[in-house]
């Protein structure tokens, strides 16, 4: 099969149906509710991912911004393959079918789905796509510490207020039971792009740094003791993940960026 | 779980509390950001009393493929004015509405919470009746659903009682308390 069906078939598989560890762990988010409302979410969210992969139909019906974070090995001219993925995407947005969900900023026009495609050198060819939705996106954030207003001092115990600072300004609004990723870095472009990657990374995963692993395992479960629950209506599961990497920064600077997944987490990999 | 029509009557969003489960058949109207910056600033009769879908969905061939909920709170600032101009009586989203929806919907409307991203059930649920102002795009029109058994949860009542609030003042606690 040519690169663009599979990137076509790579779109469809992430529209219909999540990751299997994504799966695993709503259903261990639904075994540990115990009051009805957010059992009941739970229960409805795992029979809406049965219903949308045996069908083929979007779990959602905001397919999300297409993001694609390709390993690039040298074998296919970037601008080549920025072609295909343009390409792919116009097929999947017809047939899968995807939400449109490009929006001119100047005109207000819908011009269809636009990827946005990150390159990175490796030694084997691969792509990972990241259908990331709206809602999560919006309860995503950017913050410069020291912070007097949420009392975050420049360490990892203020990046961890800077995670439940967010967490209770997003409350439902993103779809949770939400993973989410931390960066810690000089600049905000940095947290942002490195924030947003660790929701590529599998909730089963295991920092390597052990200070990240205790900081992952703390905040984790401090958010779920915020009783936010699924979609906001209350319950233990707040987030099923915290995922979180660190970059050098600047001697002045000291960002923390939180992106926040919706519990639809649609990647998938070539 | 209790059968509701739609359009509701005035008594009957007045009799509905939060936390009652409710099934809703009738026509439903989608409205997004910009169909409501329409509706505050034109006149769109069809839509006076009638329950209002913060949702974009995915249609093919006037087939609704997928088709949840989005984020309520965006609308927050045209909602009031929305509610009043148009006797609207149900808003179904997702995430809650703030203090002045609920303001709003004293003695006059429910918010009745659908689940985020459960979007290939509720498709099931939904056929298309019509569209209007397909020009703003698909997820932005103003698309008429006529929806049978539509499983929403009363979130926020015409009594003032919203149960995001409730979540969001223990959450504000407990993170007062972590953070200390």
């Amino acid at each position: 099969m040519d690169l663009k069906s599979r990137i076509i078939d790579l779109y469809r598989k992430a529209a219909t149906e999540l990751p299997a560890d994504v799966v695993d762990a709503l259903k261990g988010a639904y075994e540990q509710e115990t009051d009805p409302t957010p059992k009941e979410v739970l229960a409805t969210i795992l029979e809406n991912l049965s219903l949308a992969k045996g069908e083929a139909i979007p779990i959602c019906q905001d397919t999300g911004t297409p993001l694609f974070y390709v390993k690039d090995d040298g074998s296919i001219p970037r601008g080549e393959l920025r072609k295909i993925i343009e390409a792919a995407t116009e097929t999947a947005t017809a047939e899968v079918p995807l939400r449109p969900n490009g929006v001119d900023i100047i005109t207000g026009k819908n011009i269809g789905n636009r990827p946005i495609i990150h390159f990175e050198e490796a030694d084997r060819f691969g792509i990972d796509l990241f259908l990331k939705g709206g809602g999560s996106e919006n309860v995503s954030a950017v913050y410069a510490i020291p912070s007097t207003e949420i009392n975050a001092d420049r360490s990892l115990d203020g990046a961890r207020t800077c995670v439940l600072d967010c967490m209770v300004k997003a409350q439902g609004r993103g779809c949770s039971p939400y993973v989410v990723g931390v960066a810690v870095a000089g600049g905000i472009e940095e947290v942002a792009h490195l924030s947003k990657k660790q929701l590529l990374r599998k909730i089963s995963d295991v920092n390597p740094v052990p200070e990240l692993r205790s900081f992952e395992e703390r905040t984790l479960k401090e958010i779920n003791q915020l009783g936010i629950g699924p979609l906001g209506l209350g319950g233990r599961s707040t987030a099923l993940a915290v995922k979180a990497a660190v970059a050098p920064r600047h001697p002045a600077c000291f960002f923390v960026g939180v992106s926040v997944g919706c519990w639809a987490l649609r990647r998938h990999s070539l | 779980m209790i059968k509701i029509e739609t359009p509701l009557k005035k008594d009957v969003a007045l009799s509905l509390n939060a936390g009652d489960q409710i099934l809703l058949n009738g026509i439903i109207f989608t409205s997004r950001d910009t169909a409501h910056r329409f509706l505050l600033a034109s006149d769109f009769e069809k839509i006076r009393g009638a329950t209002i879908f913060h949702c974009g969905p995915v249609v093919r061939d006037n087939v609704v493929v997928s088709a949840g909920p989005t984020t309520s709170s965006r609308m927050n600032k045209f909602t009031p004015g929305v509610v009043a101009k148009y006797d609207i009586r149900a808003i179904i989203g997702k995430g809650g509405m703030d203090q002045s929806v609920l303001e709003a919907l004293k003695g006059r409307a429910v918010y009745l919470a659908a689940v985020g991203g459960a979007a290939a059930i509720y498709a099931k649920h939904i056929k298309v009746r019509n569209v209007y102002k397909l020009e703003f795009g698909m997820p932005e029109a103003i698309w008429e659903f006529h929806v049978s058994d539509f499983p929403v949860m009363v979130a926020m009542d015409s009594k003032g009682r919203s149960l995001y609030a409730d979540v969001y003042a223990k959450s504000k606690a407990v993170y007062q308390k972590l953070t200390r």
